[in-house]
């Protein structure tokens, strides 16, 4: 494997797609918010301790036996169902076997050939066109142990002289949804895949399976990527790139891919079979492992469980407990919300949906939620580089400043250091507003003195306002708004100057 | 050799119950003839001398109390070193897992812990189970106690060699091919193969996981019920557990002892018989069919086609399974880690240390299990083994249409000598041949002393199966038997086994 | 009739993660050979008809209750490692990357 570099030739974009014709697809491992793991009582729950989450079977201790978390099982059913899967009436689990030092039984236990969920889809919205994603299956499985990379100089696999395993992790449920083939898209593969990702990560919410934050590692993407020349209707080779852990970076991690197989194609090369890893900082791909005939997974039923056969009348209770269909939910909203459908489509665009109406239902009116989150906290996730959700801030947060603003504590432009305190870790908005001494001044005496200094100082402009013109009152405003450094309730600034010069 | 250590678990729960005698009293006795024969036999692995005594003392304080747990509360065991044990050391015979001492018991050993079974220590086995001869042990092969040169069959040979040597009453086996019942055959001792999903598998150290079962291993058919009946039961940690009540197999044993076989439809596998089953095997086994009939039973002849292929199948499925389940012994989390030269890799350090920790006969099963599962090959081997299982279930199903219970000599030899099969893999592979369909078919089965042979004056053993949760049948007519040869015989048989006093 | 190589069985001793000597190699592909040749009598014994079976007894829906039992301590899990650094599984460096 190379160092990352940035010096990786890329074709211009649109020449991209001048040549070309994209395949996507994406796998997603979604970790289930169960109280314990997959197949033991262990808590479902990474970081603590290390290795104090841990029994014989996570473990993968001599002797010890899996036994199916039957949650876990409801969970799939209920993703499945919500993406209009097919549920298997009768399905298995399989053993996937390679070695390696986070996963305990140097086995994974997974699903193969017979996945809970299959043959379903999602409709995609991007810039008011409907994509439809097809869902080849969604399958059961667990997860692996956590290494640090010990020795070396940054803290990576590679260099390390070795590395410490913390097997909380492992046996943690995971949902793997895999899409077939995302042909059509074009020019807007890059947006199809976060708008899909996203829209993914809203269903996962409202099923209320999983925390679902990609900064946490509750959602992981995998993007595939191929093209084939232009209208040629065949399947390029493919690259998988891991590691992509936020809509944006799926967005860019698309677009990149797309660029450097065109590069490579155009100049006569071939496209590497292989697994490519994302690089947040740097926003390229650095290639990973290639697939060889050499991996060979050795799939076959896991004799310590038996077949999972969920019966017709279970999921049909299941189908009864899902959400909101999204498009539905989505032409709801917008009317509750009177969104003008230019306002609806970029707040799912921006995958602010969820959050707007949090947001709402903290308090807040819509336009003012929508304002804060697509301009301000939008303007602070993109120059971070981390999407809306995983920003230090939560919709209560929100509401709560648009409340202080409402109540006058604070006007528009102190609300933005509160945000910016907020995002800081100062705390709350109140905490603060209180620490930052924000809070505008409408107390009289305290006003009243900074005016009579703006009319002493100014008596000029005071004379023009004794006259009647009282469009010149806003510069005694501003030299009363100095004083007070901005913490002051302009309005009442106002009324103070007419009375004492009327 | 004190009287103690002769007598059957059944008759020293009465004593202990009648405070005839102590626990502490016979499983010092117990300990005693250990130290005294298994410098010869080598049956352990592992003795707990001081945990075992401990649990005598507070069995005899809870009996003292009048709060014994169960007939067996007191009577010492000992149990084969693939089922783990908290603080005792479990090795499966495997240099790789030297020294190791699981932070769990086995949910078999929890049950023997909780009816208030001492426990003596752990038995000697071919490593992983792998075998039948107990010679493949990394810890030295264990000794016939009818004659030390030749072997106690396997893998559990250091389960039945410790029950045959009176080193202890009743010991714990698995049997994924029939190492349960196999060397029962060859030691004249009881073998109960259960079965599957009728004892726990948690804790068990996989060979097979969809073969594999625990069992106990006697002198007599009723001290066989009476454990079944401690160790059997539903467990909710092994989803191949079967939830359901058992009955009595302790009352299915004292209601076959009578010898009454009136009304019992017996099988004869036509295809467990023919050329390689030595004629004196043959003899004692056609001597038995013999008896059932006198004792009242029908007697027809019953064909399982399927059964010629069943070793090919194990063979496929065994070593398939096996490679996945060993995969987790690396050097990364316990056990046995050789470091190379130089600066190794984690990949470098596992290949090393598992060339290292298996033995042969390892190596040989993950390899092949190996090839089996990979593609391009699957189908052929793994999946059209699986068939075959499904091909032998039916001929099972066929033949209990129309009888009540199928019979066959349990070993188609008796014990052959130290090293005389060890290379040749298939030679050794053709003893399981008689015991192997039941655990394709997860049926249960026993293998009853049934004599000597006349060639070599060595045991052979008598097999009875019955369809799947049917396992009283098979303690019921072991017990007929078994009572009809002790009223011949005037005892048991391991009676006429050759004393291995060195005083 | 099937026969396996002496590459094939290093092959398949990497895939099995075991260091193989060359006297080993020598010895187990002409011992495998002589094995599979015997187990590979079933090829074509069952048809298509014929479903395979993994499990002798069927049992479905097994599960357990999403309840939290206590496991074991990290010095329980740790009391069998071969070594043990910052309460952590300490393993030689890791080549390459996991699937």
């Amino acid at each position: 494997m190379t160092a990352p570099t940035t010096d990786t030739a890329l074709m211009p974009f649109d020449d991209v797609l001048a040549a070309y014709d994209p395949a996507l697809g994406l796998e997603v491992h979604v970790e289930l918010n169960t109280a314990s793991k997959m197949f033991c009582g262990c808590p479902a729950v990474f970081g603590g301790e290390p290795n104090a989450g841990v029994c014989p079977t996570c473990l993968g201790l001599p002797g010890a036996m899996p036994v199916v978390n039957g949650k876990a099982v409801e969970s799939a059913i209920r993703i499945g169902l919500a993406l209009n899967c097919e549920i298997a009436e009768w399905c298995r689990f399989a053993r996937k076997n390679y070695f390696y030092p986070d996963m305990p039984k140097n086995f994974q236990t997974s699903q193969y050939d017979e996945p809970i969920c299959f043959d379903g889809f999602m409709d995609v919205e991007v810039e008011g066109t409907t994509y439809r994603v097809e869902i080849e299956r969604a399958h059961m499985e667990e997860d692996t142990g956590k290494s640090l990379h010990v020795g070396g100089s940054t803290g990576r696999i590679h260099g390390a002289d070795h590395s410490l395993v913390d097997y909380n992790r492992a046996g943690i449920p995971l949902i793997e949804i895999v899409t077939r083939p995302i042909l059509g898209a074009g020019e807007k593969a890059p947006e199809v895949a976060k708008a899909y990702v996203a829209q993914l990560r809203e269903l996962i919410v409202a099923l209320g399976v999983s925390e679902a934050r990609m900064d946490q590692g509750n959602l992981r993407a995998d993007v595939n990527l191929s093209l084939s020349p232009k209208g040629s209707g065949t399947l390029g080779t493919r690259t998988e790139t891991k590691n992509v852990n936020s809509f944006r970076s799926v967005e860019r991690a698309v677009r990149y891919e797309m660029q450097r197989h065109a590069a490579i194609l155009s100049g006569g090369g071939t496209i590497l079979q292989e697994t490519r890893h994302w690089h947040e900082d740097t926003g390229i791909t650095t290639s990973g492992r290639v697939k060889s005939d050499a991996e060979d997974y050795r799939y076959f039923p896991e004799p310590d469980l038996v077949p999972v056969a969920p019966s017709r009348e279970w999921v049909e209770e299941l189908r009864g407990t899902l959400p909101e269909n999204p498009t539905v939910r989505r032409s709801r909203l917008q009317a509750e919300w009177g969104f003008s459908d230019l306002e609806m489509r970029d707040t799912v665009g921006a995958g602010a949906l969820g959050l707007v109406e949090e947001t709402i239902a903290e308090g807040a009116a819509p336009q003012a939620a929508r304002k804060w989150w697509l301009g301000e906290l939008a303007r602070r996730s993109n120059e971070d580089g981390v999407d809306l959700v995983d920003l230090p801030i939560t919709p209560a947060d929100v509401a709560r400043i648009q409340a202080l603003v409402d109540e006058k504590v604070v006007n528009d432009k102190l609300a933005r250091q509160v945000f910016e305190g907020v995002l800081a870790g100062e705390g709350t908005p109140d905490e603060v507003v209180e620490k930052r001494g924000l809070a505008v001044v409408s107390d009289d005496g305290a006003l009243g003195a900074a005016v009579d200094n703006a009319i002493a100082a100014n008596p000029d402009v005071a004379d023009k306002i004794r006259d009647g013109k009282h469009a010149a009152a806003g510069a005694l405003i501003g030299a009363v708004m100095k004083e007070m450094r901005g913490q002051a309730d302009a309005g009442r600034v106002r009324e103070l100057i007419l009375e004492k010069l009327a | 050799m004190t009287e103690i250590v002769r007598s059957t678990a059944a008759a020293l729960a009465e004593r202990l119950a009648a405070g005839e005698v102590t626990s502490t009293e016979l499983t010092e006795a117990h300990l005693d003839r250990i130290d005294a024969v298994d410098g010869a036999v080598h049956a352990f692995l592992h003795v707990d001398r001081d945990g075992a005594l401990a649990d005598a003392a507070e069995s005899d304080a809870r009996r003292a109390r009048g709060e014994a747990r169960g007939p067996l509360d007191g009577v010492p065991i000992a149990v084969k070193d693939v089922l783990t044990t908290r603080g005792l050391p479990t090795t499966c015979g495997s240099r790789i897992l030297e020294g190791w001492i699981p932070p769990y018991d086995a949910t078999v050993v929890t049950r023997l812990r909780e009816a208030g079974l001492p426990i003596l220590g752990k038995t000697n086995m071919d490593e992983f189970a792998m075998g039948s001869s107990t010679e493949h042990s990394a810890y030295g092969p264990t000794r016939n106690p009818w004659d030390l040169d030749r072997i106690p069959g396997g893998s559990g040979g250091g389960s039945a060699a410790a029950v045959a040597a009176f080193e202890a009453p009743l010991a714990i086996g698995t049997d994924t091919g029939g190492s349960i019942r196999q060397p029962g055959a060859v030691t004249g001792t009881v073998g109960v193969k259960p079965t599957y999903g009728g004892v726990s598998r948690y804790g068990l150290v996989a060979l097979a996981n969809s073969l594999d079962q625990a069992g106990p291993v006697t002198r007599t058919v009723l001290d066989a019920a009476m454990l079944h009946d401690v160790i059997g039961g539903h467990d909710p940690r092994d989803s191949t557990s079967i939830a359901q009540e058992w009955p009595s197999f302790t009352e299915a044993a004292r209601a076959g002892s009578t010898g009454d076989m009136t009304g019992v439809k017996v099988g004869v596998i036509t295809e467990l018989a023919g050329e390689g089953w030595q004629p004196g095997v043959m003899a004692r086994f056609q001597e038995s069919v013999d008896l059932l009939v006198k004792a009242g039973a029908e007697v027809v002849e019953v064909s399982c086609p399927s059964f010629v292929h069943a070793l090919a199948a194990y063979y496929l499925i065994l070593p398939a399974e096996a490679s996945s389940n060993l995969a987790k012994f690396d050097a990364m989390r316990f056990g046995l880690r050789v470091v190379p030269d130089g600066d190794p890799s984690a990949e470098e350090v596992m290949r090393a240390t598992r060339d290292a920790g298996f033995g042969d006969e390892v190596k040989r099963r993950i390899i092949l299990g190996t090839y089996a599962l990979s593609s391009g090959y699957y189908d052929a081997y793994y999946g059209q083994a699986q068939k075959i299982r499904t091909l032998i279930s039916r001929d099972f199903d066929a033949a209990f249409g129309s009888v009540d219970v199928l019979v066959s000599p349990t070993a188609p030899t008796t014990a052959f000598r130290l090293g005389e099969k060890l290379d040749d893999p298939m030679a050794m592979y053709l003893n399981d041949l008689a015991t192997i369909p039941a655990n394709l078919a997860g049926v249960p089965g026993i293998s009853v002393p049934n004599g000597l042979a006349d060639e070599d004056g060595l045991p052979s053993g008598f097999q009875v199966l019955a369809p799947a949760l049917a396992d009283d049948r098979v303690y019921r007519v072991g017990a007929a038997l078994e009572a009809m040869y002790a009223e011949q015989w005037g005892g048991l048989l391991l009676d006429r086994a050759p004393g291995l006093e060195t005083e | 009739m099937p026969e396996i190589t002496r590459d094939e069985v290093a092959h398949l001793a990497t895939l099995a993660r075991i260091d193989l000597s060359d006297a080993e190699l020598d010895h187990l592909a002409p011992q495998l050979s002589v094995i599979l040749d015997s187990v590979a009598s079933i090829t074509g014994v069952a048809g298509d008809d014929v479903p395979p079976t993994s499990h002798a007894i069927p049992l479905t829906n097994v599960f357990r209750e999403d309840v939290v039992v206590p496991g074991l301590t990290a010095e329980e899990a740790l009391a069998g490692a071969p070594e043990v650094e910052e309460q952590r599984f300490s393993v030689p460096r890791i080549l390459g990357e996991g699937a």
